[in-house]
């Protein structure tokens, strides 16, 4: 019971706590204006070159956006901690540290896949996109999907954290890999073969192709194969960051560098 | 003569204080070259040369205003966690005496972007990039820095009252780069845009450099940045006159 509660009212604290800045302010250009913008780029873009339909750019785009708010707000749980001295507190209390750190992840899934969802309505309007609406409860559970994955990943960086100091840094050189990898703009066929194999692994890549799939009137069933592979890389990617928060835990007590800001 | 020694020794200082920000120099070089790299293989794949060695260009200078955008919009903010912005506007000199440095280090950083950008594209992608007029480049890059510069401290001006300007200055990075068609031709855009491009220095500077390399008439195009960038000073200048106005008013300086 004390999990539980640990997970869900710890977790949901924690997000408003960390995240008592991302007011209106900030969340409106940050996470509803540059996503729609980085769309608007590439599908220009690939309008210039000639290389894929706008459909391929909205869908792409707005999912691997969802690593803006998965990959930022994960480090913060983290990053925000030591900044606000907090971090001592909360390591030396006996609180079960899987859902300490799981139910923190929650509310962060929750925003990247609406960030990512916005951003697919807006790029679809703006756009003049066809995507049938028959397809949007299954585009939901595919973003949904995307967004843990890319949260899985936040939780290692949120482990480096414990670590370095640049985080900010950190993440967006994570977002930068995965704008060119993830196939969310160039054609993974059209990548060199190493690059296509670390594609293979990385958070978004399943789900982007996953989602093209059901925006071209596919069923949820015929890609079912795809958002079990998303979810198995966002399960381990998840369980390693675990690890890894647990290993930096422990030798930030063993070497007192809990607290190095 | 004071005023331009204060100009100089305010942009060394900014400079090297950002150049040692892995946030502010590092990253400003690095952001754009993932841009840079996904809209050099999407042209690759489109087949044209000529496509790739504009983007090639447009993906050098695309770091100017990464560099200068988040870094000049946030510039008051900044100095007001250091609690210098009271002692700075307190000054006897005039404050865009102090904000214009500060634009003009920001894009500055973005030489680093640019020559980066270039290296890159050439080593990794093979673009072989022509300079049909070396004098006019010569002139246009200092231009378009100057006035990109100019720009940045406009921003800074305009969101002294805000505390989140950083997000806003980090929004403007998407748009300035589509609409100054820095990757992508203005004719491809929606016809209202063009209007909103031809008043901003970015597209003048960046036509500029692109008419220096692979040949046309680069000279109207640094006149005009150069007036453009003239004119965002002046109007900064003015900005913030009325800004500290208003702010020593309302006792507003710091937003606490």
């Amino acid at each position: 019971m004390t999990s539980l509660r640990i997970f869900a009212v710890g977790g949901l604290i924690s997000f408003r706590a960390l995240f008592h800045w991302l007011s209106p302010s900030i969340y409106i250009p940050s996470l509803i204006v540059a996503p729609l913008f980085q769309i608007l780029l590439f599908a220009y873009i690939g309008r210039s070159a000639g290389l894929a339909s706008d459909e391929f750019y909205v869908v792409g785009n707005a999912i691997q956006y969802a690593a803006i708010p998965c990959l930022f707000a994960m480090t913060n749980i983290v990053g925000g901690e030591k900044f606000q001295q907090t971090l001592g507190a909360i390591l030396v209390s006996p609180a079960p540290r899987l859902p300490l750190f799981f139910g923190r992840a929650v509310p962060v899934v929750v925003n990247g896949a609406f960030v990512a969802a916005v951003a697919l309505l807006a790029g679809t309007i703006v756009l003049g996109v066809d995507i049938p609406a028959s397809a949007a409860p299954s585009l939901a559970v595919v973003i949904l999907v995307a967004a843990f994955s890319c949260t899985g990943l936040g939780l290692i960086t949120a482990a480096l954290a414990l670590r370095i100091r640049e985080t900010a840094v950190l993440t967006n050189v994570l977002f930068g890999f995965l704008l060119i990898f993830t196939g969310a703009n160039i054609p993974l066929d059209d990548l060199p073969g190493w690059m296509q194999n670390v594609s293979d692994v990385l958070p978004f890549t399943h789900a982007i192709a996953a989602a093209r799939e059901l925006a071209d009137g596919a069923s949820l069933t015929s890609v079912l194969d795809l958002i079990g592979e998303e979810l198995l890389i966002g399960l381990v990617f998840a369980f390693l960051g675990y690890w890894l928060l647990r290993f930096f835990e422990l030798q930030g007590r063993r070497h007192s560098t809990l607290d190095r800001s | 003569m004071n005023a331009l020694r204060l100009i100089y020794v305010g942009w060394l200082f900014q400079f090297k204080q950002l150049s040692r920000s892995s946030f502010d120099s590092f990253l400003a070089i690095l952001w754009p070259l993932f841009f840079a790299t996904v809209a050099f293989f999407m042209f690759r794949q489109g087949g044209n040369p000529d496509a790739l060695i504009y983007a090639g260009l447009g993906a050098a200078v695309m770091g100017i205003w990464t560099a200068t955008s988040v870094a000049a919009g946030s510039a008051l903010q900044r100095e007001r966690w250091y609690g210098t912005l009271e002692i700075l506007v307190a000054a006897p000199a005039h404050f865009s005496l102090v904000l214009l440095p500060i634009g003009l280090a920001t894009a500055c950083i973005g030489i680093y972007c640019m020559v980066t950008t270039l290296l890159w594209g050439r080593v990794l992608f093979g673009i072989d990039f022509p300079l049909d007029e070396p004098l006019a480049f010569a002139l246009a890059v200092p231009a378009t820095l100057l006035s990109i510069g100019a720009l940045g401290f406009l921003m800074a001006v305009a969101f002294a009252r805000y505390r989140t300007a950083w997000a806003l200055g980090s929004m403007t990075e998407y748009p300035i780069w589509l609409i100054c068609g820095f990757l992508v031709p203005l004719a491809l855009l929606p016809n209202w845009v063009p209007p909103i491009s031809w008043a901003l220095a970015p597209t003048w500077g960046m036509n500029a450099i692109r008419e220096s390399s692979t040949g046309g008439t680069p000279f109207p195009d640094i006149a005009m940045c150069i007036v453009l960038g003239a004119a965002y000073v002046t109007i900064g200048v003015l900005l913030t006159n009325s800004v500290l106005r208003a702010a020593r008013a309302k006792a507003s300086l710091s937003l606490t």
